[in-house]
């Protein structure tokens, strides 16, 4: 009775924790260990699992643990910076014309934001698909991440700088590449 | 309120995570103020840009496969009416046991969990994330990789050595994992949140874990529990001194 409600909970979340545990691994094989033993652990813990309660933040908490203790996670792991997060006033906006969103209009969008993702740092990463891909609430990823709310907010601001930042440096570049072509 | 004020908002707005009266008064400006109308605009192309680009990886067919297998075969096919007499003694029989045994059963689980989280960690070669005796280092460090705080006691002129920490889960709840030695051993001090992990630890762990000892204490909502082969008078005094440092 027990497994068939996990069964039913946790296989539609399938395409999606693996699409957020590659991000996370930038590895096919390693995605697949992370999902295997998260299916395995939630399993085994499901018995502790509230119904009512969320289940998907649940399960995905439980990918996250898995990946921060795995051997990748606790390298990436050290890149997060120290008391950063409560430092509002790197959070103001950056001059923004022309904006990296405008310029991307015209370019393969696409592939230039995978490529930007890759390259944020991978807390940054997580928050950023979590709000975005997976469309959770702040409450949500708050849960999620095990962090403060306000933590929540304040790294999620820092990922969309970062991830315009990255996305300027990257316009810029083709543009100074097309502007020496051109001569 | 100015245009840089609601451009600060703008992300919490397109999240709809502002209040509703907030959200009102946004929309109300980017209505009137072409500038922000526009920003507003190229944020919300770049989000779904990346929820597109955020889809990027599909699993395999195979993968996919064995995962069903294997959540499929964690169910028991289970027939209650052939099993219902047995069920209902069995039952009884749980119920019986667990008034007595529940609490020591939880209590010898996790206990059982942080020896073996003690033992992998003396056994890796890099058992701490952060190496540092300085108390200053070691704290800090934690910042931002749990989610609470912590202080560390003195040990100056104590028979104590802090030699680091790193990040630990217990049942998936995070908590600080710090390596303190005495002489020749080494002993572990896992701190978690009493309010996360309280379903996980019982009140009391002291006693010993196969040929470990282990000490337990609690102190400004934090559970403290020692793990180490040294005599339980040295652990409880260690397990003192992090309940003086944290007394609130």
């Amino acid at each position: 009775m027990q497994a068939a409600t996990f069964e039913e909970l946790a296989m539609p979340l399938f395409d999606q924790l693996y699409n957020f545990a590659h991000w996370l691994a930038q590895d096919r094989s390693e995605a697949e260990d992370l999902v295997q033993e998260t299916y395995a652990k939630a399993l085994r813990g499901f018995a502790g699992f509230q119904p009512g309660t969320n289940f998907r933040a649940w399960i995905y908490r439980i990918l996250r643990n898995t990946f921060l203790t795995s051997r990748t996670g606790l390298k990436a792991l050290p890149s997060l910076p120290l008391n950063s997060e409560e430092d509002e006033a790197a959070l103001t906006l950056l001059p923004s014309q022309p904006t990296p969103e405008t310029l991307l209009l015209e370019r393969d969008q696409q592939e230039a934001v995978q490529s930007a993702l890759a390259q944020l740092r991978v807390h940054h990463r997580e928050v950023l698909l979590l709000a975005e891909v997976e469309d959770m609430s702040y409450e949500e990823i708050a849960q999620t991440i095990s962090v403060p709310l306000g933590t929540v907010m304040s790294r999620l601001a820092r990922a969309r700088q970062a991830l315009r930042e990255i996305l300027r440096q990257q316009a810029k570049g083709r543009d100074d590449g097309l502007r020496s072509v051109a001569r | 309120m100015g245009c840089e004020a609601w451009l600060a908002k703008l992300d919490l707005y397109l999240d709809g995570e502002l209040l509703a009266e907030e959200m009102r008064a946004c929309d109300a400006h980017l209505r009137v103020c072409r500038e922000c109308a526009a920003e507003g605009f190229a944020r919300l192309q770049l989000r779904r840009t990346v929820r597109q680009a955020g889809r990027a990886y599909q699993p395999s067919a195979e993968f996919r496969r064995r995962m069903e297998r294997q959540v499929a075969g964690a169910k028991k096919p289970f027939r209650l009416w052939t099993w219902a007499p047995a069920l209902a003694a069995a039952l009884l029989l749980v119920a019986a046991l667990g008034l007595y045994r529940g609490t020591e059963t939880r209590g010898n689980q996790a206990v059982s969990e942080l020896a073996d989280l003690h033992v992998a960690t003396l056994a890796s070669v890099s058992p701490v994330d952060v190496v540092s005796s300085d108390r200053h280092t070691v704290k800090p460090w934690f910042e931002g990789r749990i989610p609470f705080t912590f202080n560390l006691p003195d040990l100056a002129g104590s028979p104590f050595t802090l030699l680091g920490g790193r990040v630990t889960y217990l049942g998936q709840v995070p908590g600080a994992h710090l390596l303190c030695q005495v002489r020749q051993h080494r002993i572990s001090i896992f701190i978690f949140q009493q309010r996360t992990a309280g379903t996980i630890l019982p009140a009391d762990m002291t006693g010993r874990n196969f040929s470990y000892s282990v000490a337990s204490t609690t102190a400004g909502g934090l559970n403290f529990i020692l793990v180490g082969d040294v005599a339980s008078e040295e652990l409880q005094a260690l397990a003192s001194r992090w309940r003086d440092a944290n007394r609130t």
